[in-house]
């Protein structure tokens, strides 16, 4: 009983950070209400009985959101995210898409079929959930991490102006390398 | 073996970790007057005690265009988010959440502070004290995955998330003997969360005492109440993760987990004292170039043993 009132609530709060998210007007504000809206999700996943999942949904949040912000600011066309803005872009294209994806994720609740419990639920589920990620998925985790790893790397590298021969010389002979910021081991 | 829940803990924890705070901060008053070569009396102790009232009474100062209500949020999250911390820490037989996450529980609390800091530097709409809120960021994503690499290599050795059971798998060997490098980062992990000594970086004299200068009175004392009783969590959950619980001969288990707990606390407030103040961006370097690796390698071998 309990944990339906918190999951009501917890849902109730989440979607209200959502909606603050599109109407508050300060690009730090926004991201600490969606922030707080993440958290209820993370809150919720735990109450359905995932605290693993739930909290580390809540660490990884927090240090996205935080650093998600700083970027935010850094990158607005006003000077510096600093000025009051509206974070409404394509209003009608983004509604259409919107109530299309809330209305497929609605539908999808009712046409799951849905396993009903039937041995009792363990009482640490970490275990189940690592076991189910990375027993029979190894495959596909080893595949993803790599993936995600390559791309990083390969974003920054395109991204980045300055190349070894910057850094290192012609004949990448220079020690210590000519960096703008200098490093802590003198490499 | 651990009581969960009842509730004169929910009390007793606060309390305690206050009371450790306090000692934190007395005892670098006195290598304060030490070092300083003023005569070390009794008084000596209570000498930063005596700003607690001054806060509390002082005029709040007025900033044109504050962010008050993010302001204050951050200013409140980071002691909050250290005395949640204490929640899975065990004293002696007690704790107050038995959480099956504790360690991860303990590390998201950990990682609010980020939010709670950057919050604190942009609400008051002032240069030096955003600055100070980017550079804590920039600290925290140094600091942060060797910290977590930490944690995971206690965690592994126990094969269990639950504080308890790091505690009880150190029966016999103490992780902090086999897991020396771990035991290492974690504690480098405690001072820079509550941006002391080498990683008072964000809070600088060179800009005006960044995240912490445009406070005052009450806010200024919570946002510096919050980095001692951060210290002293992380001195507290240093004990059950690396350095065996409550366990030891003779004494009850609250007795070795205070002893232990107040010796790693005064560990961390010597060498605090030792270093000079790290920019980020060498420690960004160090941490990455040469923590990490060491740290990912050092989670290696409780795992390797876990295998084997």
């Amino acid at each position: 009983m309990t944990g339906v009132v918190l999951l009501w609530v917890l849902g109730v709060l989440a979607l209200a950070g959502g909606v603050l998210v599109f109407t508050l007007d300060s690009m730090a504000r926004v991201t600490f209400a969606l922030l707080g809206s993440l958290m209820c999700v993370g809150a919720v996943v735990t109450v359905l009985g995932l605290p693993y999942l739930g909290v580390v949904i809540v660490l990884m949040m927090v240090m996205e959101m935080v650093i998600m912000a700083v970027f935010m600011i850094a990158y607005m066309m006003n000077p510096a995210g600093l000025m009051p803005m509206s974070m409404l872009h394509n209003t009608r294209g983004a509604l259409v898409i919107s109530v299309a994806v809330f209305a497929a994720l609605v539908a999808g609740i009712f046409v799951v079929p849905w396993p009903d419990r039937s041995p009792p639920r363990p009482r640490d589920t970490t275990v189940q959930v690592g076991v189910s990620l990375m027993g029979e998925q190894m495959l596909t985790m080893v595949t993803l991490g790599f993936v995600l790893l390559a791309t990083m790397v390969g974003a920054t590298a395109l991204a980045t102006r300055r190349g070894r021969y910057d850094r290192l010389g012609d004949d990448l002979d220079q020690r210590p390398a000519k960096d703008p910021a200098v490093g802590g081991v003198g490499r | 073996m651990t009581e969960a829940g009842t509730w004169w803990t929910l009390l007793a924890a606060p309390v305690l970790l206050l009371a450790l705070a306090g000692l934190a901060v007395a005892g670098s008053a006195l290598l304060d007057a030490r070092d300083a070569g003023r005569p070390v009396r009794v008084a000596t102790l209570g000498r930063p005690f005596l700003g607690v009232p001054r806060a509390l009474l002082a005029q709040p100062r007025r900033l044109p265009a504050p962010d008050v209500l993010l302001w204050r949020a951050g200013v409140i999250t980071v002691p909050v988010a250290a005395i949640l911390s204490t929640l899975v820490i065990p004293f002696g037989g007690a704790v107050v959440a038995d959480l099956s996450v504790g360690v991860v529980w303990f590390n998201a609390m950990e990682v609010l502070t980020w939010a709670g800091l950057w919050l604190a530097g942009w609400g008051p709409n002032a240069a030096f004290s955003l600055v100070g809120g980017y550079r804590f960021l920039a600290q925290g994503l140094a600091y942060e995955l060797p910290l977590m690499f930490a944690l995971i290599s206690a965690a592994t050795g126990a094969q269990s998330l639950r504080v308890g059971d790091v505690v009880a798998a150190q029966h016999g060997l103490w992780f902090a003997v086999w897991m020396p490098f771990a035991f290492v980062v974690y504690l480098a992990g405690v001072l820079a969360f509550s941006f002391l000594g080498p990683f008072a970086y964000p809070a600088g004299r060179d800009i005006a005492d960044g995240v912490l200068g445009e406070t005052s009175g009450v806010d200024q004392l919570l946002l510096q109440a919050g980095r001692w009783l951060w210290l002293a969590s992380g001195a507290a959950m240093a004990v059950p993760l690396f350095l065996g619980g409550g366990a030891g001969p003779g004494l009850p288990g609250w007795a070795w987990q205070a002893v232990k707990t107040v010796l790693v606390l005064g560990l961390l407030v010597w060498v605090m004292r030792r270093l000079p103040v790290l920019r980020a961006d060498r420690y960004v370097e160090f941490a990455w170039v040469v923590l990490l690796p060491v740290a990912v390698l050092q989670t290696l071998v409780p795992a390797l043993a876990a295998l084997g």
